[in-house]
């Protein structure tokens, strides 16, 4: 009976290799893998520029003591959807993005598993963060908690909660259905030949995350409908009146929240030792190790999260056992940011954009990782705790990690996506600037949470305006170098004479450089034939 | 071109989508269990700082020539416009005998208000060792407008009390409840509000 079926679908697929016409069907009712990577793509770009836009007010604001741009609960509603949209709209959009396009193209695949799944798990997006922004312009305002949605605070908001929490559900359950998709394509379609060790290092990276995505959004989608309840219903899950309590919601809450920063950063390892190897020319180093260190990272995080509230009162005993779980981590990632300086080490390096990026995610990941086992020092986390000092770290980690590393990938892979060459020129500026401004941007900011700045306040005292103004100079010049990166993808993807061929870069080893740029709109309907030239990682590479 | 081999339609996808679903379902399900499982906890450890027990008898205690001193707390939540504070601020008592901490509330507004107060023990894992006999906390408080009240609290320090554990705070924080208030204003008869509550609201 399968073969009946295949074959009538074989038939059908003979007439259907061109994209399909018109507007809604090529994009609203889209299947293919390609498209609905593309649409993630956008919809991460809109979203990291609107998610950026209300940085810039947050800095402009910082600019000088005092408040002189916004009132305090706007500034709130700030700091709180700037971090809402730039996790869930810009950085993991970005990565299923990412996951669409190359995933099937990197293993040999036709497709995703499960193509209408793909295409509802996408089109879902785009309301939710209409839902959410909308909350914006209703009459209690969007949500000025802060990203944690810590009750009993954030119970205070008005009627606009429950847009917030619905939105919320509906990214979860767009990350979910994201996540069982590139399971069911990673584990049931590599093509004959790609054994799980054979796989380039993003699919492995992909895999453990579209787990950790399964395990922990739900915990959070539960976590906000208890906060919903207790907010319209009057149940007490986290309401001390009626015998419930607050410091339970930061418990479930960071069960979900710490494997989250994993979700982040994962993908980015994988980019990154995708691109490294390949302008280094040589394969990875410690390839083993990497899928290895990237299972570690994503155990060890589901038993460190109550490192983010040392300060709750926690037993003494707690508090060490969550300390040194948290220092653990620094071990596989150290194996990683170390198999990384290896696999550099004595390469025929070049510095095209991409490796630009990747080499700037290694360095400034790393500071981010060390002020990270700063803070991990429960005694020391005391005087950390909601300062600068926590700001400068998980922004060291997101955006010179995860948003380089995209921005990495993109250059990466923009010639394969569209066929042409960028400007590498305007690129090279672009990775510059950004690189430069970033460390005004944040590393300040260590200063002023060792001095005390707390976080989340419009206003400060004066001793912490000189490096607040520095802060907020890099703030403008980095956001302003991101429109060179919007005009060299507009470039690329429009102007671009420069035709790209098929192996974009002359070392790099893969499955998707075998297709032609850009690959057909349906690739790999003939399984690829895998022997040791066409894939990175082939047995005795390790 | 030819279907790939490889791919036999949609039932390889079928059994594993299937687990999946049901491992995204099971952990919405961990999350909510995580509710009850934190209480157990706090219970079996007294983590929470609400492990208090309560008896309605003492009986004869266990003596200990060992003195801890207790520091009382009084908190009210910014919805009850009430005054709120402990008659003595800390006291030293010895382990193994019956104390009393007196409290003092007052309703400075006209109309009449019904509050409950949440207590917590900090460090946490001594609210084990602390045993109430009477407490305010056990009922809702129904303050007449003006009306000042002094409210007891009959308690124990068990005399195993950890050596690590130098000094103790009782804390209260009183909120208010709406739903009885209607009822204390349609009623003359206050005690009818007087709900009888258990030490720990559940």
């Amino acid at each position: 009976m399968s073969n009946e079926n295949t074959h009538k679908h074989a038939h059908a697929h003979d007439h259907h290799d061109d994209k399909p016409t018109g507007f809604l069907n090529r994009w609203l009712f889209t299947t293919n893998h390609k498209d609905i990577g593309t649409l993630y793509l956008i919809l991460a770009l809109v979203m990291f520029f609107v998610g950026g836009a209300m940085a810039m007010i947050i800095r402009a604001e910082l600019f000088m003591p005092g408040l002189q741009l916004v009132e305090p609960d706007f500034f709130n509603q700030m700091t709180t959807m700037h971090a809402l949209i730039m996790v869930f709209g810009a950085v993991m959009p970005a990565w299923v993005g990412f996951a669409n396009w190359m995933i099937p193209m990197m293993i040999g695949a036709p497709d995703m598993a499960l193509p209408r799944l793909n295409n509802w798990s996408f089109w879902i997006l785009p309301f939710a963060f209409t839902m959410l922004a909308s909350t914006l312009f209703m009459d209690s305002g969007g949500p000025a908690a802060g990203w944690t949605l810590y009750p009993p605070l954030s119970l205070q908001g008005g009627q606009s909660f429950a847009f917030v929490v619905f939105s919320i559900h509906m990214m979860g359950i767009s990350s979910i259905m994201g996540a069982i998709n590139v399971i069911a394509t990673i584990l049931n379609m590599r093509a004959p030949g790609m054994g799980l060790l054979r796989m380039p290092l993003f699919v492995w990276t992909w895999l453990i995350t579209a787990f950790l995505l399964i395990a922990v959004m739900p915990v959070l989608a539960g976590a906000v409908t208890m906060l919903l309840t207790d907010h319209f219903f009057a149940t007490s899950f986290f309401n001390a009146a009626g015998g419930g309590d607050p410091v339970m919601f930061q418990h479930i809450f960071w069960f979900f929240g710490h494997p989250e920063v994993y979700i982040l950063i994962l993908p980015a390892f994988g980019v990154v030792s995708e691109i490294i190897p390949t302008f280094a020319r040589k394969p990875l180093f410690g390839y083993s190790a990497m899928v290895y260190a990237t299972a570690s990272i994503a155990f060890l995080s589901f038993i460190v999260w109550a490192h983010h509230m040392f300060t709750v009162g926690m037993p003494l005993t707690g508090e060490l056992f969550f300390m040194y779980a948290t220092m653990l981590i620094a071990i596989p990632t150290g194996v990683k940011v170390f198999n990384w300086v290896s696999t550099m080490w004595k390469g025929s390096m070049t510095f095209e954009t991409p490796m630009l990026f990747a080499i700037g995610f290694v360095v400034l990941f790393t500071i981010g990782g060390l002020s990270g086992l700063m803070l991990a020092i429960a005694s020391v986390d005391l005087q950390y705790h909601d300062t600068y000092f926590v700001v400068a770290h998980f922004h060291y980690v997101l955006v010179p990690g995860s948003v380089f590393a995209l921005m990495a990938g993109t250059y990466y892979w923009l010639p394969k996506w569209t066929g042409h060459m960028y400007s590498e020129k305007w690129g090279k500026i672009h990775f510059w600037l950004s690189a430069i401004s970033v460390n005004i941007l944040f590393f300040p900011q260590h200063y002023l949470g060792l001095a005390g700045m707390p976080r989340r306040i419009p206003d400060y005292s004066t001793q912490f305006a000189d490096f607040n103004m520095i802060s907020s100079i890099g703030g403008f010049i980095f956001g302003a170098s991101q429109l060179i990166f919007l005009g060299v993808i507009i470039h690329c993807v429009y102007k671009s004479r420069v035709k790209a061929p098929g192996r974009v870069w002359e070392g790099a080893k893969g499955l998707e450089w075998t297709l032609s740029s850009p690959p057909p709109y349906h690739s790999f309907n003939t399984p690829p034939v895998i022997d040791s030239t066409t894939v990175a990682h082939a047995e005795g590479t390790h | 071109m030819n279907q790939p081999e490889h791919i036999e339609g949609r039932n390889i996808h079928r059994k594993l989508v299937r687990k999946l679903v049901l491992l995204a379902v099971a952990m919405f399900g961990f999350g909510f269990a995580l509710w009850p499982l934190y209480n157990v906890f706090c219970d079996l450890t007294g983590l929470g700082g609400r492990g208090v027990q309560v008896v309605e008898n003492a009986g004869v205690l266990e003596q200990s020539a060992r003195q801890i001193k207790i520091r009382f707390d009084a908190n009210v939540n910014s919805s009850l416009p009430w005054e709120f504070e402990a008659k003595e601020k800390a006291a030293m008592v010895p382990l193994g005998e019956m104390n009393e901490a007196l409290y003092v509330a007052m309703n400075p507004t006209d109309t009449v208000m019904v509050g409950q107060a949440i207590y917590n023990v900090t460090p946490p894992e001594a609210s084990l060792y602390f045993v109430k006999t009477e407490c305010f906390c056990f009922t809702l408080q129904v303050l007449q407008a003006k009306e000042s009240r002094e409210m007891p609290v009959y308690y124990f320090i068990q005399a195993d009390l950890p050596e690590y554990i130098k000094e103790i705070t009782l804390s209260y924080t009183f909120f208010r409840n709406t739903s009885a208030d209607a009822v204390a204003l349609s009623d003359d008869e206050t005690s009818s509000a007087r709900t009888v509550l258990k030490d720990r609201p559940k």
